[in-house]
Formats: C-alpha cells, structure tokens, sequence
C-alpha cells in the first residue's frame, strides 16, 4: 500500500472519480462543477473524463438543483449535488429540510432518497459576512438526515464512498480552510467509518471536542499544552448527526473535563448540544465545568484582523483548557 | 475543633480549662489543643454558659468537629417565660422578661440577638437597603467589616457574607463528590484548589494519599473503621517531627501556588538608632527597646498605608484584612519554625509593641500560644538579623500575600549630599504574590517603610 501525501481537494477528487467511475447511478451537478472545475476546483478534469451527462453545470437555482438532485435520488440515481457555500443553501433549505429529510417518513418508508449534499462551509478566508457561515449545527438539527464534516485528507478521501452507500440524505460539510491542507492517504479504496468519532490524539488531562476546521486550532492548542504537561485527548467528531455520544462520553469518564471548540456561534449550537450530552450521561464525571471556544457572535467581519479575532483560534483553545484543568 | 493555620488538619485537646455550667465570654480561653506544632489556647467564639464538652482529653480529631456546645444568653432567654425554678442554675440570677433589666451583666432580654461584650461592639454605617439586606440574611452588621467610605458597610460587603452561609455548602465538582462519597472522604475537610476554591478531585485523592498508607496498614489488620486522618502518633512522629512536616507542607505550597516576586532596598537607620539609643538611656533595663520593634512597628504601619499587601488570597481574589495583625517569624529551640500574631500592631506604640513581643516570644517558645495568635496573622515578618545575614528572601505564608524580611543592622560607608559617612543600614525585602499585587505595590510599600524609619519618634 502506497502512502502519498495529497490535498485534501485532491482527495475529494479521488473519491469522486471512483465514485463515477464505479457506479452508472453516480453522477455530480452544481454551479460551475463542470467547464470551471468547481469553485473551489473540486471537480477539476472531471468534466471531461466522464462527460457532461456525469458532471452536470446548473443554473444559479439551488432550490431547483438540489430538488432534482432529490427527485433523481426518488428515482434510483445516486446524485452528488454540490452547493458553492452554506450560505447558499439556505435558498435550499426547504428542500432538504421538507422534501429530502422528510419524504421517508411520509411515504411509509416506501421512497428512500440517497442523496449525497456537499457544500463548503466556515470562515477564515475573508468572505465577510454573507459568505463565511458555519451552519453546520442548524442542519445536525434536523432528524431524517446525516450529516458529515470530513477533517482530515482521509476523511475527505473515505466519506463519500460510505455517504454514497448510505440509503438517506447526506450532508457534507468541507471547511474552507482544509482544501488546500495535505496528508497522507493510505489504501486507495479505505471507505471510513461514518457512525464513529476519532480520538486523532489520546490524552488524559482533559477531552477536546472538535470537528471539520476547528479540528486544525484543536490539535495545534494540544501541542503547544502538552509542551506545558497539559495532555489533551482530541476528539474529532466527524459525524455531527447523529453524534457518536459513546466516544465523546468514554473519553470524558476518562479525563473527567470537556472544552468544545465550535465554529459556529454559541447560542443554540452543537457546542451547546454536546455539553448538555456530556452533562446528561457523565455529570458525576466531570471534575471542572465544561468549557466552549465558539465563533464571536457578531455577523463575521471581513477585515482579516477582526475575522481573526472572532473565530476559535489556538490560544483561545489553550487558554480554555488551562481554565478547565486548573 | 478550629483551624489553628493553613497546615492543620487535626488537633489534640490535651486540657479543658472549663466545664460544663460554666459561663464564658467571647475570647476566654477555655481549652488548650495540641497540634503538630505547639499547645495552643483555644478562645470561646461566643458568650454562654457551657453545656456539654463532646470530645475528651486525648482525643484527636478533624477540625471543623463539635468540641462543645455553648448556649448563649439568647436561647437561655428563650427557654423561659416560664421561667421555672428547676432550670439550669445560671450564675447570675436569671431576671423575668418583664422586669426592667437590672445588674451590670443579666441575663439579656427575649428576642435580643447575643451581645458580644459591649466594649468590641460599635455600630457600622449602613444605608437602609445594606441594613435590611443584612436582617434579611440573619447577619449582624456589627460584624461586617466596612469597605465604603469612612468604613461604611457596603451592599457587596454583606454579599460576600450571604453567599456562603447561604448555601451552607461545599463547593466541589460532580466528580470529586463522588470520588469523596466512594472514599468517605469528608469535603468540609478538603482545601478546594480550583476556580473560586471549588474542590477538585486532586484534593481529594491529596487527603486520601496522606491517609493512604496508615489506613492500608489498618485494614491489613482488619480494623474496619471509617477512614480518617492519621495522627502524627500514628506515624511515629515527635512533636519535632509533626513540626518539620507542617512547616514543608506549607512551604511546598506556597512555592507550588504562589508567584512570588522580591524586592529589596537598603534603609539608613541612623536616625532611628539614634533616637533608640537615646530613649533607652533615661529607662529601666527591662524596658529598653531593640531595632527590631521599631522595624515591626513601621511594618505594621507601612502595610497599613499599602493595604494591598495585608490580607488574604483566597481562591481567585484578594480579600483585604480588616486589621493588621503582624505575623512574626520566631524560630524554636530545638529547631523549627511558628509565626504567631501581633495583633493590631499597627495602634501599639512601640514600648507596648516590644512588651507583647517578649510575653508572645516567650510563650511561643515554651509552647503556649493562643488560637487568635495562629490564625490572624495578616502579613509576615521575619528577622534574621541576629544570625547576621544580611538579606531575607522570605517564602509567603499562605493565605498571606507578602512577607517582609529584615536582615542584620550593619555599619556602611553611605553616601549623602555628595559626602561620605559611615552609617547603620538594614536591608528590608518584600516578598510578596504576583497574583494579588505588582511591583509598584510592593515598591510603594518599602519606599513608605524608609520614610517611616527616618522618622522613629512619631512611630
């Protein structure tokens, strides 16, 4: 098995064109996925290998792709509809949250819909306001749909495989900030484990809870910690619906101190989500009260200085975990 | 049982010095304690007539135990009308409520809160909403101390005497409950490390470690008893020994907790020599005075301009003491180390400041020191100056945030107005917690110790 170190679009890429590669069903559609390779150049070349009735350039009408993506699902395709940002789904958001998430329950079970959503989501790249949303947390919300934030150059490479195999919607969540990071992969064929959290570092002191961007500032804060004696176990949750509550609640028995690092904002989001299940399963574990570094709850601005300021950055982490240890 | 300083656990009564209907005021002393370090004289908190004494002579046990109880005049007042003929026999004539109150000291009225004696007593300021906040909360504000302007007691000042009675409890997180409850670990006994003094469950397992190996050794007999603290007996340990053990447990965690930072200036003394030269020549042997009270005495009032450095750390805040209750260091004969108090050493001029140092130096050293001694002390001083060093860098004694420290007087060549003299000069350093002043604070406080100084006859 070859190890070679690739992108983490790169990955994505891989993962695609063996998807299509691989099943006549598959096929991708999106704003600019074809002749322009992706706003984020995902799809790059793949518009030319597999051709125009594969890789599919939409009309800027999220709620009219995104409904056919669903009705090509209905129908026993295995679409991959890719929206440019969070933000731009929210013009979808009646579709995935009525029709895709829903039509299961109100066909009683007769139309399954295995649809595969993927859009970028985060801030960090100075996108200002309307482009830099985290709404992973509102879509982990809503039953009837998985929802997924590949972290890793593995994750992106073995996540959609098993979101493909998968008979529900799948919502994919890829940080902004990971395209261009690099990791090695390993066996070209490793489909990942969707249902489990990973421990990416053990530790004993305290449990650091992240996923998809904030997983980068979680493991650069362990580092910088461990320097100080601080060993933290990072947690990186992967999938936000449903959350594997047994890997986040085992390592918190273990460590007895949670901080959760969300990049959405505080109120009403997944860090709170996860406190109040930590707190409902492992109350008589917890030795320090559990802490949260999450995104300033301002609209994010677009000066990089300010931006900076309001996102979860390392040493907000590090100062949290040394609250939180004592 | 009360916490005779930061490093007791447990105590030994080794002498009840009252009895049961026997009546008491606030401060007499009414037993004496033996702790690892020394027999202490442990004062009444309350006026009354003693009802029961609940742990004998001989008997170790934790502090915060119930050695007695004291009724106070109150709940006395309280068991009659009717006043019945078979009741406890008061020393004084208990009066009825309804006569007029009569000798110096009757028995107080129904429904009047206890008194303290009425010397200590003075009204405080305090605005109608403090006075109401406080009658709410059962607090007496004579025993608040005032914060606001001119001493005037302030709303957060009762807040901060309402929170924790209040709750009445323990703070300390889910885990170390549990981990106490499975260990029978008492929390009232447990020192809290964490935010705002909550207890952690390294606190815990710090108390069971101390315990562990003389309960491993017990159950291996077979003894089931709850777990409880080992006595210094049972480790085989002399009063030396207990002694030297105390003294490391509260150094190690000072220098573990506390940041200190130093400082140090050189003083010229030879105003003040003069003038303790010249004062002790017109009195009597016994009352002549030495430096060092004079370096105490404008400690005292050098800390009480720069109050920031008098008080307490406690958790994650200073709290500022009321008064100014001067630690000072006495070393023991045969080794070891007490600090007891000078209290209120900022209002003694120094003559009587020099007479409670020998009567406190004295009984410290025969073993005799009373509870309010041991515990009061605001801020530190140490003096080693008769060993003939020169510089002290002290280690604070926690919950105290500063400890000042005087070396030896010494003749120098001295530089003044361009002109060169030979002159005494002591070298004071300040040794204070990073955590609850900066340097300027501890600057401010020597620069205000050599004015004083130069000054001996207003001190």
């Amino acid at each position: 098995m070859n190890e070679k170190r690739v992108t983490y679009r790169e990955a994505l890429r891989e993962a695609l064109r063996e998807a299509l590669a691989g099943d006549d069903r598959v096929f991708l559609m999106g704003e600019d996925v074809g002749r322009y390779g992706g706003c984020f150049a995902v799809s790059l070349g793949l518009l030319e290998e597999f051709g125009p009735e594969r890789v599919r350039d939409t009309p800027m009408s999220e709620s009219a792709f995104v409904g056919a993506g669903i009705g090509a699902a209905l129908a026993g395709m295995r679409p991959v509809v890719e929206i440019m940002t969070v933000n731009f789904s929210l013009l979808a958001l009646d579709q995935i949250l009525n029709n895709a998430a829903t039509l299961l329950h109100m066909s009683g079970g007769q139309f399954n819909v295995p649809v595969v959503i993927r859009m970028a989501t985060g801030a960090g790249r100075q996108l200002a306001a309307q482009h830099s949303h985290s709404l992973e947390g509102w879509y982990a919300h809503i039953p009837g749909i998985r929802v997924v934030a590949p972290a890793t150059v593995e994750d992106a490479r073995g996540m959609l495989p098993t979101a493909l195999a998968d008979p529900d919607p799948v919502l994919m969540f890829e940080h902004v900030s990971l395209y261009s990071t690099e990791g090695e992969l390993g066996g070209a064929d490793r489909q990942v484990d969707i249902d489990r959290a990973a421990i990416r570092r053990p530790g004993r002191d305290a449990t650091l809870i992240a996923y998809g961007g904030t997983l980068v500032a979680a493991l650069a804060a362990a580092e910088e910690l461990s320097g100080e004696g601080i060993e933290v176990e990072v947690i990186d949750l992967r999938t936000l619906r449903p959350v594997d509550d047994a890997t986040v609640v085992g390592s918190v028995r273990r460590t007895h101190r949670a901080v959760i690092v969300d990049e959405g904002w505080r109120s009403g989001s997944l860090s709170a989500e996860l406190s109040t299940r930590i707190t409902e399963q492992a109350f008589y574990e917890l030795d320090a009260g559990i802490e949260r570094v999450c995104t300033a709850e301002v609209p994010i601005p677009y000066a990089r200085h300010l931006e900076e300021a309001a996102l979860p950055q390392p040493a907000a982490v590090v100062e949290a975990v040394r609250k939180a240890v004592g | 049982m009360p916490s005779l300083g930061a490093d007791m656990d447990a105590g030994t009564i080794s002498e009840w010095l009252v009895k049961p209907g026997d009546t008491v005021s606030r401060g007499d002393v009414i037993a004496v304690v033996d702790t690892d370090k020394a027999a202490v004289e442990v004062e009444s908190f309350d006026s009354g007539v003693v009802d029961e004494l609940l742990v004998g002579p001989g008997e170790r046990v934790p502090v915060g135990t119930v050695l007695a109880t004291i009724s106070t005049a109150a709940e006395q007042a309280s068991e009659y009308p009717p006043p019945t003929p078979t009741g406890p026999p008061a020393p004084q004539q208990p009066a009825p409520p309804e006569s007029p109150p009569p000798s110096p000291e009757p028995a107080a009225p129904p429904r009047r809160p206890p008194e303290p004696p009425p010397a200590a007593r003075t009204v405080p300021v305090a605005s109608p909403l403090v006075r109401k906040r406080a009658a709410e909360a059962g607090i007496d504000l004579a025993s608040v101390h005032g914060t606001g302007p001119g001493g005037v007691v302030t709303r957060e000042d009762v807040e901060r005497l309402v929170s924790p009675r209040a709750t009445g409890r323990v703070r300390a997180s889910p885990y170390a409950r549990r981990i106490a409850g499975e260990l029978g670990v008492d929390l009232s006994r447990v020192t809290g490390t964490g935010s705002g003094g909550a207890i952690r469950a390294l606190d815990v397992h710090a108390v069971t470690e101390r315990a562990g190996t003389v309960e491993a050794a017990r159950a291996e007999e077979g003894g089931g008893t709850a777990p409880r603290e080992a006595t210094g007996e049972e480790r085989g340990e002399t009063r030396q020994e207990g002694l030297r053990r105390a003294t490391a447990d509260l150094m190690a965690r000072s220098k573990r907790e506390v940041p200190h930072y130093y400082l140090s200036t050189t003083i010229d003394l030879s105003r003040a020599m003069t003038w303790l030269r010249e004062r002790n020549r017109e009195v009597p042997v016994e009352e002549r005075l030495v430096p060092a009270a004079l370096l105490l005495k404008a400690s005292a009032l050098a800390v009480r301009r720069v109050p920031q450095l008098n008080g307490f750390w406690c958790g994650d805040h200073f709290e500022p003491a009321p008064a100014v209750h001067l630690g000072v260091a006495i070393s023991l004969r045969g080794g070891g180390l007490m600090a007891p108090a000078l209290r209120d050493a900022d209002g003694l001029d120094v003559p009587e400041l020099m007479k409670r140092l020998r009567d406190l130096v004295a009984r410290v050293r025969a073993g005799r020191t009373r509870s309010s001694e041991m515990t009061d002390s605001t801020i530190t001083v140490t003096n080693l100056g008769d060993q003939g060093v020169e510089t002290v860098f002290g280690v604070i004694y926690p919950p105290q945030v500063a400890l000042v420290g005087f070396g030896r007087v010494v003749e120098r060549p001295w530089a003044v107005g361009g002109l060169l003299g030979v002159r005494p000069v002591v070298t004071a350093t300040l040794s204070a917690d990073h955590r609850a002043t900066d340097g300027y604070t501890g600057a401010r406080f020597l620069g205000t110790l050599d004015r004083l100084l130069q000054a001996p006859e207003v001190l």
